[in-house]
């Protein structure tokens, strides 16, 4: 298991992570790779596993029927997937698309979130990091709707 | 042996041919939405949530929900956006001229069978049109209804429909009103953000309450999801689904939905009954 | 009279067609034409495929000369009896301006009565589905109603199954039942060529009560069973029906449907020659004054694009939506909708399919694997 605690505390998600955590989550990793245009899930599949991407893009994508998919944002290296697997009802928000070959880690959630629960500074230490990165998503998303590229309206 | 109709006469007897009648009266509601008052030569009775097929001369058929009163049978109500040939023709039909209607078709609100619970409506966008009609319906009959919420998302605050229509409802003391748009400049003094994010705040009994929505796939999925996160069992929810429509009569096959045939077994589903294939791609 | 068994000579059918055109009927039955047989008017036995017989296999269909003088020696062809009552083209109604507004013209469709000769079990099946689509919902198809009504069948037992049939799946042959006015097994034995004839209705009895023709036989009798009974161990394909509406509404994301897809051209052709398709549309024209309008219904497919168009785009754009779509409701949301599978086995989509995709193997695959999820 050596070499995947070393890809767990590589990935910046986990910058400055103690190394007893990451012996902790690379006990509930897997590395996994995706095929261009594969799927790693679907919008209201069960939220098994949490992603962070290691190399590769992927692109978050809603479906409306009589149109093409929408992609709603795309996210890269060092990114993580959502946080749906955090909180009840452990549901997808959206579909996941590979749009180029993707490493990814894929660490299941059932375990991780026993460990967070059995050992609150390892919940902590993610909790901080959760925030950080959906914050700054939320701000990129609310840049995104003010469609300023667009027409002004009367 | 054959007859002729025209408008001022009585509905024709074969259900497949359009039936002209006069425009009353058009108001513009924004850019690309207007109403169309008809007059009916004979009372016209309809169930809040159907719809009618409305044809223009030598050009097509469209499907358009009735948005007036089902209590008022002197006057067909439709709010149109001009999305397509017909539907720009019959936004940008004057005073006095005919338009054929064949209906109406479909699957109703079940506004009798929630007298006794709160009523929560749900709208994103166009999606008021349909729903007015039921509104109409438990506000005339209101002593028999718990919670009243009326939610409401549109565009941006020159999207709103049925402006002054919402400020009067919202002046009365019995029904909760909560209007929100996408994205708004300074002047806009009410909410800004999307329609579920309002479902979390609002104040009814799941045990004892029905929603019912209408709007954009989309924005119906996710009410959804807010909906079941708030504790309302998916019986207790009504949508109206929208596919091609030729016939509105169950006979060409192209407005299937899985099993379903929209015209005949909708546009208004319980939402436990076409849970299996809702959300399904392409289905 | 009904359920009387009488045996007839060749030419008692001739007779049978003649008197049904005294009657007033257009006759209509198989004949051969660009190398397949094809239902058309027919006055004479020598129009019918006499001695000819098919070869039918997924996406492949020869005619072949039988030893005999069979008048009935084939299956189905490209043709079936809707084409007859729910046409490929009708007009709806038209309308005329005037002044500021129009006026529209109802009820001014008339139409002929119709003589089937030949109907297949497998095609009165279809009809009666037809029958439950057009006639038993809120709205009726009136046109359908009045042909049906004065529509003439004259049923016949197939005395082979095709390569592609499987109407014994499906419960919907080979024997016909009912539904018919006459039903003909056709006996060529020892020399002699003739008919068992089964009076199936007060208007078949009144056909025959101008024929001299006399009770059949009981060894004429047993000799029509046996061809039953032959036809009945040949059928080309099989489909197991059982629990195949929830297999297939519980399988909407199958990886099968991928695997056809890369196959299925949608071209249609299954559902142009499917005796129970009978999706529509409407076209809405004026003429080049702009002074009258009609509104003309035709035959239109769930594999077009067009087909499931609303604002922006299609609903299904990919050809695997698409031939989920047509299999499904065939097998699957018929029963909900209508009672009764909408497949009567009779192969036509199989034959016809210019890549020879067969349904009942992929109904066939499906039941080997469903997914796991069950969504």
């Amino acid at each position: 298991m050596e070499g995947l605690e070393r890809v767990v505390l590589k990935h910046p998600f986990f910058a400055g992570l103690g190394s007893e955590f990451g012996v902790a989550i690379s006990g509930c990793a897997r590395n996994l790779r995706f095929a261009a245009s594969e799927y790693l899930f679907r919008e209201d599949e069960p939220a098994n596993e949490f992603y962070l991407i290691r190399h590769g893009t992927v692109a978050l994508e809603l479906h409306a029927p009589g149109q093409p998919a929408i992609v709603i944002a795309t996210l890269r290296e060092g990114d993580i997937l959502d946080a749906a697997w955090l909180v009840p009802p452990y549901r997808w928000n959206f579909d996941a698309r590979a749009a180029e070959l993707v490493r990814a880690l894929g660490v299941n959630a059932r375990c991780l979130r026993d460990k967070c629960e059995a050992d609150h500074d390892l919940g902590y230490e993610l909790m901080k990091r959760f925030v950080g990165a959906m914050g700054e998503r939320l701000r990129a998303t609310r840049l995104q709707v003010l469609d300023v590229y667009g027409t002004s309206r009367g | 042996m054959s007859t002729e109709r025209r408008a001022d006469e009585t509905m024709p007897e074969d259900w497949s041919v359009p039936w002209p009648l006069r425009v009353a009266r058009v108001r513009r509601e924004t850019g690309d939405v207007a109403t169309l008052e008809l007059t009916p030569a004979s009372s016209f009775a309809f169930a809040a949530g159907q719809f009618n097929m409305l044809y223009v001369f030598g050009l097509g058929e469209v499907a358009i929900s009735i948005s007036g009163d089902p209590a008022k049978g002197d006057r067909i109500v439709h709010t149109i956006r001009a999305v397509g040939a017909v539907s720009g023709a019959l936004t940008r039909l004057r005073r006095d001229a005919v338009v054929g209607v064949r209906g109406p078709y479909g699957s109703a609100w079940p506004v009798a069978e929630a007298e006794g619970s709160d009523v929560v409506i749900i709208a994103g966008g166009l999606g008021l049109a349909p729903l007015r009609p039921a509104m109409y319906s438990v506000l005339g009959r209101r002593q028999h209804y718990g919670r009243i919420i009326l939610l409401y998302g549109a565009r941006g605050p020159a999207d709103i429909l049925y402006r002054r229509e919402l400020e009067a409802w919202r002046c009365r003391l019995d029904i909760d009103i909560a209007v929100t748009v996408d994205h708004a400049g300074a002047d806009w003094r009410g909410n800004v953000g999307v329609v579920p994010t309002l479902i979390p705040r609002i104040s009814f009994d799941p045990h004892h309450a029905v929603a019912l929505v209408c709007g954009p796939e989309i924005m119906m999925r996710f009410t959804i999801a807010a909906l079941r996160d708030r504790g309302l069992a998916e019986d207790r929810i009504y949508l109206s689904m929208e596919r091609n429509m030729k016939c509105a009569a169950g006979l060409c096959g192209r407005c299937q939905f899985g099993p379903h045939f929209i015209c005949r077994d909708g546009p208004i589903f319980r939402f436990d009954r076409i849970a299996p294939v809702f959300g399904i791609r392409e289905i | 009279m009904l359920g009387t068994k009488l045996a007839i000579e060749r030419d008692g059918l001739q007779r049978i067609i003649d008197s049904l055109a005294r009657r007033g009927y257009r006759v209509i039955g198989p004949t051969v034409r660009d190398a397949a047989i094809v239902y058309d008017n027919v006055t004479r036995l020598d129009e019918l495929p006499v001695g000819w017989t098919d070869q039918q296999d997924g996406g492949r269909y020869r005619l072949e000369r039988r030893g005999d003088a069979a008048l009935f020696g084939y299956t189905v062809g490209p043709h079936s009896w809707k084409r007859f009552l729910h046409p490929p083209i009708q007009r709806m109604w038209k309308a005329r301006r005037e002044g500021d507004g129009f006026a529209v013209v109802e009820g001014d469709a008339a139409t002929e009565p119709l003589a089937f000769i030949g109907v297949r079990a497998c095609e009165l099946r279809a009809i009666t589905i037809h029958d439950r689509v057009f006639l038993s919902g809120p709205f009726l198809d009136n046109s359908y109603r009045i042909r049906r009504e004065y529509a003439f069948i004259v049923a016949v037992n197939c005395d082979q199954a095709g390569g592609t049939c499987f109407c014994v799946s499906m419960d919907a042959g080979p024997k016909v039942e009912a539904g018919f006015d006459l039903a003909l097994t056709e006996l060529i034995e020892d020399g002699r060529h003739l008919f068992v004839l089964e009076v199936g209705s007060a208007a078949g009895a009144d056909v025959v009560s101008d024929l001299s023709a006399e009770p059949a036989t009981e060894e004429q009798i047993a000799a029509a069973e046996r061809v039953v009974a032959r036809t009945k161990s040949q059928m080309g394909r099989t489909l197991d029906t059982n629990g195949l509406k929830e297999l297939l509404q519980a399988n909407l994301n199958h990886p099968r449907w991928d695997e056809v897809a890369d196959r299925c051209l949608t071209c249609g052709n299954c559902t142009n020659v499917c005796p129970t398709c009978f999706c529509t549309t409407v076209d809405d024209t004026t003429d080049l004054t702009g002074a009258s309008a009609e509104r003309v219904r035709r035959w239109d497919s769930c594999f077009t694009l067009d087909f499931s168009y609303i604002h922006g785009g299609s609903v299904r754009s990919s050809s695997r939506s698409r031939y989920r779509q047509w299999m499904t409701h065939k097998l699957a949301h018929w029963i909900d909708q209508f009672g009764s599978s909408g497949c009567v086995g009779c192969g036509r989509c199989i034959t016809w399919c210019p890549v020879g995709i067969d349904i009942t193997e992929e109904a066939t695959a499906i039941r080997a694997a469903p997914a796991a999820s069950g969504r």
